[in-house]
């Protein structure tokens, strides 16, 4: 398109201080505030957003794969224009008016396909918007697609998906990590400026730690989860997915809130999250548990992650060890909990209401167990086995109670812990983004990748992926904040003071060129 | 105190589950579900004597509301996404 080099010196560069704003080439290389503020002023149109989103998306979308819906071009140009007006007559005048954002495949949205990346809702179009979406929409966001992950947020790579695999940013050849794959990889290869993530037991952080990009997931009970279709009840927020810490705190402040079609979301004030972006951080007080980099952790991690609690200290902030203890012990209990709330969750699925329905039974029972064995791809049927077993009489106290009462254990040492410090610091994951193809066939080893992020699930607390760094090979590599529950703020602070102190890291899928 | 997971009990998990899986599935389902418990035994490690179960993180009371109908009659809507369906409900095998 020749009408971007016509523009480009209208909106660059004066006004950004992003990082890497020396090759912008198309408003998806903003942030998703930068890009807001140039529509508000006027600088750009939102049809103009609308048709750079769209050129990003179908330039990298054959290598990437980052979407399983995306909507209609014209209808994209449509509500564009709606935007526009409505930002014109001065009905829509927040930061996200205009800017175009992609939505994992679990959150509903209405009139447009909802699958959670399975068969059994390969045909599914809601007839209600999730509140989160109805909140971006109310605040002139505009839908550009939904995006892949893994079945049912089952898994850690975006590989078990019916729709295909996502492919990482920083090289073809790596899983984008999972179950948020599709939205990490979208924002890491600048397809939209922000997207939403939904995170179980680590499902924004580690694909945002693999993608190089960055992802909170927020207190549980602070963003609605009706609209969100169900895995594990009791561990799941969404939250957004972004290229800096400014957008995530905008984000959240704009899906976050008390809903009453949510039994377990929280009443609680707006906490003004932006005024926590501050580089200030003299005084707070950083807990690095020595449990978080155990031999299985990769070195080059631990430099990193090493190498940022150097920053932050020379920042002002006050960091020392610790042990948290219990480390090892949320894995085993996030599964079994995880799992036996998948299985109740998932028993919706019966081939009546919606969904897929098998072709040939004789009955009943038969259609029910056809239609769910060849809906559902195996890691959700092995979860969903799994859970039924934990839950089943005589096993139910040796496991699922078992889980709970380690999750009790696993809270107070948090508790504990929080009592000492503002924030924990850590890595997001042991390792860095494996090849495709190689974790599904050791899933143990898989779920030993989330040690480090469903303990934040197990445990309700905020705790946001930043990039910190690459590795030899050049994959990003993620540091962790977590807070206690509803300091959102000392998380965003710590991670917005830390991000200052580097540069925006751009994919080379999102550079132009080709990702290895 | 690993549970074998065998046959017969896979058969359970299927009625539990309303799973019917292939022959060619089963031994390596028995197999996964198998190592998934033996790792998850860890947990007995944990010396969890009268420790209360966890289950709700955020404290929480009962939330009540009046029994009012708030949306619209959405039957239309609803039914568009099933399967099968005759006269404005949804059709099932014959149950008796």
């Amino acid at each position: 398109m020749h009408r971007k080099k016509k523009t480009v010196n209208t909106w660059f560069p004066e006004q950004s201080d992003f990082a890497g704003k020396d090759d912008i080439l198309s408003l998806m290389d903003f942030t998703a505030v930068e890009l807001g503020e140039k529509i508000k002023s006027g600088d750009v149109s939102v049809v103009d957003a609308a048709k750079d989103c769209l050129d990003a998306i179908e330039k990298s979308e054959k290598d990437i794969c980052a979407f399983i819906t995306r909507i209609d071009e014209k209808e994209v140009i449509r509500q564009a224009e709606e935007i526009q007006k409505k930002i014109d007559a001065g009905e829509l005048s927040g930061p996200l008016a205009g800017v175009p954002v992609a939505i994992k495949d679990n959150i509903c949205t209405e009139g447009i396909r909802t699958t959670c990346a399975s068969r059994i809702l390969s045909d599914f179009i809601p007839p209600y918007s999730a509140t989160v979406v109805s909140k971006l929409q109310n605040e002139g966001a505009l839908i550009v697609g939904k995006t892949n992950m893994d079945e049912f947020a089952m898994g850690s790579t975006t590989e078990t998906s019916y729709f295909g695999v996502t492919k990482n940013p920083w090289n073809l050849n790596r899983v984008p990590g999972g179950s948020s794959g599709g939205s990490a990889a979208a924002v890491s290869a600048h397809q939209v400026t922000f997207a939403l993530g939904s995170d179980t037991g680590g499902s924004i952080r580690q694909p945002c730690a693999y993608c190089g990009v960055t992802g909170i997931k927020p207190t549980y009970g602070s963003v609605s989860r009706n609209g969100l279709i169900a895995y594990g009840s009791s561990l799941e927020q969404i939250g957004p997915i972004a290229k800096d810490v400014r957008d995530c705190a905008v984000i959240l402040e704009a899906i976050m809130g008390h809903d009453t079609k949510d039994s377990t979301s929280v009443k609680r004030k707006k906490p003004g999250l932006l005024s926590s972006l501050t580089e200030d951080i003299t005084g707070v007080r950083i807990g690095v548990p020595r449990d978080y980099f155990n031999s299985g952790t990769d070195i080059q991690i631990k430099d990193a992650v090493l190498e940022a609690v150097k920053v932050l200290t020379k920042k002002g902030a006050v960091v020392e060890e610790f042990d948290l203890s219990l480390v090892e012990y949320a894995v085993p209990a996030y599964y079994i909990i995880a799992s036996a709330e998948a299985g109740s969750n998932l028993s919706r699925f019966d081939g009546v209401k919606y969904g897929f329905r098998t072709k040939e039974y004789n009955d009943l029972h038969q259609m029910y167990k056809r239609t769910r064995s060849e809906g559902f791809g195996d890691e959700v049927k092995r979860r969903i086995m799994l859970g039924s077993f934990v839950l089943s009489a005589g096993y139910y106290d040796a496991y699922y109670m078992k889980a709970l009462k380690s999750k009790a254990l696993i809270k107070k040492a948090f508790d504990s812990a929080f009592e000492k410090y503002d924030v924990i610091l850590g890595p997001v994951t042991p390792s860095v983004a494996p090849e495709t193809g190689t974790s599904l066939k050791d899933p143990i080893k898989m779920y030993l990748g989330d040690i480090y992020t469903v303990s934040a699930n197990l445990a309700g607390l905020p705790a946001i992926s930043v990039p910190c760094g690459l590795d030899e090979e050049g994959m990003p590599i993620g540091l962790q904040l977590m807070g206690d529950c509803f300091n959102e703020k000392d998380v965003l602070k710590v991670a917005y003071a830390f991000e200052k102190t580097r540069d925006y890291q751009k994919s080379p899928a999102a550079s132009g060129g080709k990702a290895v | 105190m690993s549970v074998l997971i065998d046959e017969k009990m896979l058969d359970h998990l299927g009625v539990l589950s309303k799973l019917e899986l292939k022959e060619e599935e089963r031994k390596k389902t028995c197999e996964d579900i198998g190592d998934m418990l033996k790792y998850i035994d860890k947990l007995n490690e944990l010396d969890t004597e009268g420790v209360d179960p966890l289950v709700q993180i955020i404290p929480m009371e009962n939330v009540f509301r009046q029994d009012k109908i708030s949306n619209k009659n959405e039957k239309d809507k609803m039914l568009a996404n099933a399967p099968q369906k005759k006269d404005g409900q949804y059709v099932v095998p014959r149950t008796i």
